[in-house]
């Protein structure tokens, strides 16, 4: 066997029990399954091309990770995702924890798969891809650093405001909104 | 509240980031205390939720079959393949004895020819080749700003027949650089601008002349950045784009 084929032989490996998780990170960044498929194509592509480029010993689902986030940065969905959605100064103070907590209680109860999707999906693409990174891909802070290009602080504040910032979102709607929903209702019903 | 330095760090711990003697510090803490428990367990129950909510979308088989294909060795070559492919390297390494002297220097070098090959003719089949879309070099060059780590300047146009189609952001061995498109007589091309110190030390000549490519290409250092300009258009053209960009950094 040639060392080519060595060497694919180990990128096989490495990278493919990886397929999964990258298209799924990849389908929640792009919001399209064409936009994913072509995303986990071209980071699987660049990584084959660069394999030879990658330090032995080092984070290689960090470093296929950050790959795959350049990428879609660079890409037109990623650029529009990033100039759209200003982020906020990343030294915020540590979070202080809500005393009611309404919003993770009613999740917990309802248990709706599909409200907390929707407010993931909402969520600006800076703390999407940190939560998804620590919740669903279980990366530690270093990991997430090192895949993010960041300060393990700027991953620790990141990573409160996205928690916070899907709490915001889970919370019910305040009954002033739903008074004038139910307003506005009878109006066109008198319409 | 007595429990707020305790619950400013709640997620981290949740997390499993706080340092062991912290942890055990913080387990007695949370044991003991009502309101840090019940706001840890509706936590934990948060995050289980996200992570099983977060594992939402799954690739198509026939999606999986062709990375799998494109990354694995093909062994189930047929003899005359393995033959065929024999002799071709026999070929190689014949040819490789009177080219020795060269390829170690030009194989890292070719490696990044071929990339800037590949970004070129990905960007112009791509159906939105240009991020900024603007003629005007004072609305492209700002657009980079707080996108890419460096700074260069554009060349005035108005007296030569080349005109500017606008750029993109884009990525070389895992720099980013700028990625402009020229128009010159119905032909594209691409000018990509990298910062010298991130590429591969292979690209330490001021000025090469790349060879055996699809295409014709100039590159030159300038200012601690380093310029490609690549594209169907004849050598001369290319040269002449390459000079008004060199007059303007």
């Amino acid at each position: 066997m040639s060392g080519a084929d060595l060497q694919l032989d180990s990128f096989e490996e490495l990278a493919m029990p990886l397929f999964n998780q990258l298209y799924n990170l990849a389908h929640w960044l792009t919001h399209n399954r064409e936009e994913a498929e072509d995303l986990v194509q071209e980071t699987y592509a660049k990584a084959l091309k660069g394999f030879s480029s990658f330090k032995s010993g080092t984070n290689f689902r960090a470093w296929m990770y950050r790959i795959l986030r350049n990428t879609f940065l660079s890409s037109r969905t990623g650029l529009k995702a990033t100039m759209t959605v200003p982020l906020d100064a990343e030294n915020d103070g540590p979070e202080i924890a809500v005393e009611q907590d309404t919003p993770d209680t009613l999740l917990c109860e309802r248990r709706n798969r599909e409200l907390l999707q929707s407010a993931i999906d909402e969520l600006p693409v800076y703390f999407r891809e940190v939560l998804l990174l620590c919740e669903v891909e279980e990366m530690s802070y270093q990991e997430i650093s090192e895949t993010l290009s960041v300060p393990i602080g700027t991953v620790m504040s990141r990573l409160s405001r996205a928690r916070k910032a899907l709490r915001d979102r889970l919370r019910p709607q305040p009954q002033v909104g739903t008074i004038t929903n139910a307003m506005e209702k009878g109006a066109n019903h008198g319409l | 509240m007595v429990c707020d330095s305790w619950q400013g760090m709640l997620d981290t711990y949740l997390d499993g980031e706080i340092p062991d003697e912290e942890m055990r510090t913080y387990d007695a803490h949370v044991r003991n205390c009502p309101s840090c428990s019940v706001d840890a367990l509706t936590r934990v129950q948060m995050k289980r939720a996200i992570q099983l909510a977060g594992k939402r979308f799954t690739p198509t088989a026939e999606f999986r079959k062709r990375i799998q294909q494109s990354v694995v060795p093909n062994r189930q070559r047929s003899f005359r393949l393995g033959w065929m492919l024999a002799t071709a390297a026999v070929l190689i390494l014949v040819v490789g004895t009177f080219t020795s002297s060269h390829m170690g220097n030009r194989s890292g070098r070719d490696q990044v020819f071929s990339e800037i090959t590949d970004l070129h003719v990905a960007t112009l089949a791509s159906s939105s080749p240009v991020d900024v879309i603007s003629t005007d070099r004072h609305t492209v060059k700002p657009w980079f700003q707080g996108k890419i780590p460096f700074s260069f300047n554009l060349p005035e146009l108005q007296n030569s027949e080349f005109s500017l189609l606008g750029g993109r952001m884009t990525y070389l061995d895992q720099t980013p650089g700028a990625h402009l498109i020229y128009d010159v007589r119905k032909h594209h091309i691409s000018v990509l601008v990298f910062q010298e110190r991130s590429l591969p030390a292979s690209l330490d000549e001021n000025s090469l002349s790349p060879k055996n490519l699809p295409f014709n290409m100039e590159t030159w250092t300038e200012g601690g950045l380093r310029y490609f300009v690549i594209g169907d258009a004849s050598a001369a053209d290319i040269n002449s784009l390459a000079k008004l960009l060199r007059a303007a950094s």
